[in-house]
């Protein structure tokens, strides 16, 4: 027998009190693990959606707050769909590419999905042709010293290319493309032919997944949507591919200009947003935290103090049959130790679960467990329940061992 | 074995002063057999205490083999007690939520001895006092009288040269009393000391002498066997 096992048979002895005082350590460990999480997840996230979206501007009707970049085209609201053209033959410097997207409701075999028109790059350069403007193959506005962005990179012809850089080279008239989620939904492949507004399209790709809504969505070419939809000649959202540099610096200003009756925010404002909110929340998870901990010592205070009373005459006991001062210490730290690990685990298994079913349903983040909130559960737990249970355990060894031959 | 020279302990509570012991001689040789008889009061568990090293008298000197007990310090004295001094107590003090085997192996443990040979001694404790088959039974599965046993197990475990035993046969009926006094004998003939307290005269007779303290005074000392 040694010390770890007489711990944890006392431990098992009556545990609910102990077990109870637990949970408000364990509830703040998890909030912290839960918050961190999903925080720390949904960074990473922006930061790769910074990287790997080309668009960094968005143009939107001016009424239309924005709430999520993702369904920047979901809100109704229209604009001329010549405000494309106004912007192509402006040729700012830094505009790099424009994406204008319409969606609207449709339905196919009366399920009902969510239909984006986009323009496939060829337009513009059909259109730069028609108008005598030299563009290049490649770009709709200035060539002038841009930074290459991924944006740029992919002027390839697969269609895919619309999951990463959310352009396309060519669509047909009669083309859809399928987000992941919508496929399997309809249970449709390339090559399939789907009926939308009475009329047939093909499908020539299913795009990878994403992650983010465009898996639920059907894209096809912007003027068929706009013909059958009866939206007439109108788009939701103008995405600009811009170079980095100048979309910090005139672009802006330029694009105002241009565009007045419109509503132009840069991905970093929708992104700083999102950053800020994680930092909030990532303040407030620390302060939960705080609070949780400090109501949690001073449970397991009060329940190891009763634990020492409840114990005198064993303490008394063994401080008989010879148990040093430093013995009895430890045997109560050691319980203390104990119920911090166990708290600092328990809260950061039932924090990874939380973030783990929260974060797609609240932030469209998938999380997965991070190794180091482990680590801070389980030293901060345990060092609040050592420190809660010091006094404690200071009174059991300063007990008199007298107590054993008078306490009945 | 022990030596004490004018031992006094007087406890002061809210103003008052309540002399316990009062400057107390009294010398126990090895291998002595002393009850201890007394009325309610008198001082008798005080004195155990005071030599079992847990309780500093008010005044005078303690001496156990030679060494001036209270010159040690409290760590000092706890390594003694773990070696030297065994406690039997009158409501046996067992852990309840430990098996007989790991009660007896407590002081074993205390004393830093390995798993293996705690428990080989502490199954050959329990068979010296009978209870080989009860190993694995918690106090609350076994009767008075056996779990008194099993406390003398866990006081033998570390072979104590001196037994303090406060009552311990108060809370047993007259037939189980007898068979732990025999055992004390037994430990007593095997020569060890034994110190023990008791209300009983009947228990006193197993007993070499009898100390009777009054009103913290070692008063009379009787001696049956001479008588
Ligand atoms: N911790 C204490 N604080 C104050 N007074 C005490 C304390 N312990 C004992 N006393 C007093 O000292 C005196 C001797 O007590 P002690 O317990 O030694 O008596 P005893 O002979 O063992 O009595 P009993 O036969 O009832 O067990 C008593 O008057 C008691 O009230
Ligand atoms: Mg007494």
């Amino acid at each position: 027998m040694k010390l770890q096992s007489m711990i944890w048979k006392e431990l098992w002895q009556r545990p609910t009190p102990m077990l109870t005082s637990l949970l408000a350590v364990t509830l703040g460990v998890t909030a912290l693990v839960a918050i961190q999480n999903i925080t720390v997840f949904s960074e990473r996230k922006i930061a790769g959606d910074m990287e790997s979206l080309g668009a960094n501007v968005l143009v939107l009707p001016p009424s239309v707050t924005l709430q999520d970049y993702y369904s920047a085209d979901m809100h109704g609201h229209t604009m001329p769909e010549e405000f494309v053209t106004r912007l192509a033959l402006a040729r700012m410097p830094g505009v790099e590419n424009l994406a204008p997207k319409l969606c609207v409701e449709a339905s196919v075999d009366t399920i009902p999905v969510t239909l984006t028109g986009i323009l496939p790059r060829s337009e513009f350069q059909e259109k730069a042709a028609w108008q005598g403007l030299s563009m290049l193959t490649n770009a709709v506005g200035s060539d002038r010293g841009c930074c290459a962005t991924k944006a740029d990179v992919g002027v390839d012809d697969d269609p895919n290319s619309l999951a990463t850089t959310r352009t396309i080279q060519e669509l047909g008239e009669r083309d859809l493309i399928l987000g992941r989620d919508v496929a399997a939904q309809l249970g449709s492949g390339v090559g399939d032919t789907l009926t939308l507004f009475d009329e047939e399209f093909e499908v020539i790709t299913v795009l990878p997944e994403t992650g983010t809504i465009d898996d639920g969505r059907i894209f096809a070419h912007l003027h068929s949507v706009q013909d059958l939809s009866s939206a007439g000649p109108v788009v939701n959202v103008i995405e600009i591919m811009a170079c980095c540099e100048d979309a910090a610096g005139g672009l802006i200003t330029n694009l105002s200009a241009e565009l007045p009756d419109t509503r132009i925010i840069t991905i970093a404002q929708v992104v700083e947003t999102q950053v800020a909110v994680n930092g909030l929340m990532s303040r407030l998870s620390w302060g939960f935290f705080s609070i949780l901990l400090l109501v949690g010592g001073a449970s397991i205070a009060s329940v190891m103090y009763a634990n020492v009373t409840e114990r005198r005459k064993e303490i008394g006991t063994l401080m008989a049959l010879g148990a040093s001062r430093n013995f009895v210490t430890r045997m109560f730290l050691g319980k203390a130790t104990l119920l911090g690990l166990a708290g600092g685990l328990g809260g950061f298994v039932v924090g990874s679960i939380v973030a783990a079913v929260l974060g797609p349903q609240l932030l469209g983040v998938e999380v997965q467990p991070m190794p180091m909130l482990l680590g801070v559960g389980m030293a901060t737990a345990t060092v609040v329940a050592v420190a809660a249970s010091f006094l404690p355990a200071r009174r059991a060894a300063g007990l008199d061992p007298c107590l054993v031959f008078n306490d009945a | 074995m022990y030596d004490l020279n004018s031992v006094t302990k007087t406890y002061v509570r809210r103003g008052h002063t309540v002399t316990a012991l009062d400057d107390t001689n009294l010398e126990i040789p090895d291998n002595d057999f002393v009850a201890i008889i007394g009325p309610s009061g008198s001082g008798k568990t005080t004195l155990l205490s005071v030599l079992g090293g847990m309780l500093a008298p008010t005044s005078g000197n303690v001496f156990i083999d030679g060494e001036s007990l209270y010159d040690l310090s409290i760590e000092e004295r706890t390594a003694l007690r773990s070696t030297k001094i065994g406690f039997v107590f009158q409501s046996f003090n067992l852990i309840p939520w430990l098996t007989a085997c790991e009660n007896v192996q407590i002081p074993l443990m205390l004393s830093g001895q390995s798993a293996e040979r705690q428990r080989s001694r502490a199954l050959e404790m329990l068979d010296r006092v009978g209870l080989a088959d009860r190993t694995d039974h918690h106090p609350s599965e076994l009767s008075q009288g056996q779990q008194q046993r099993v406390a003398l197990a866990r006081t033998l475990a570390n072979d104590p040269q001196v037994i303090l035993a406060d009552e311990p046969t108060g809370n047993l009926d007259s037939e189980t009393r007898e068979q732990v006094m025999t055992y004390l004998n037994e430990f007593h003939r095997d020569g060890r000391t034994i110190i023990m307290v008791t209300h009983d005269a009947g228990t006193a007779a197993f007993a070499k002498r009898t100390i009777r303290l009054v009103s913290g005074v070692a008063k009379s000392i009787v001696s049956p066997e001479a008588a």
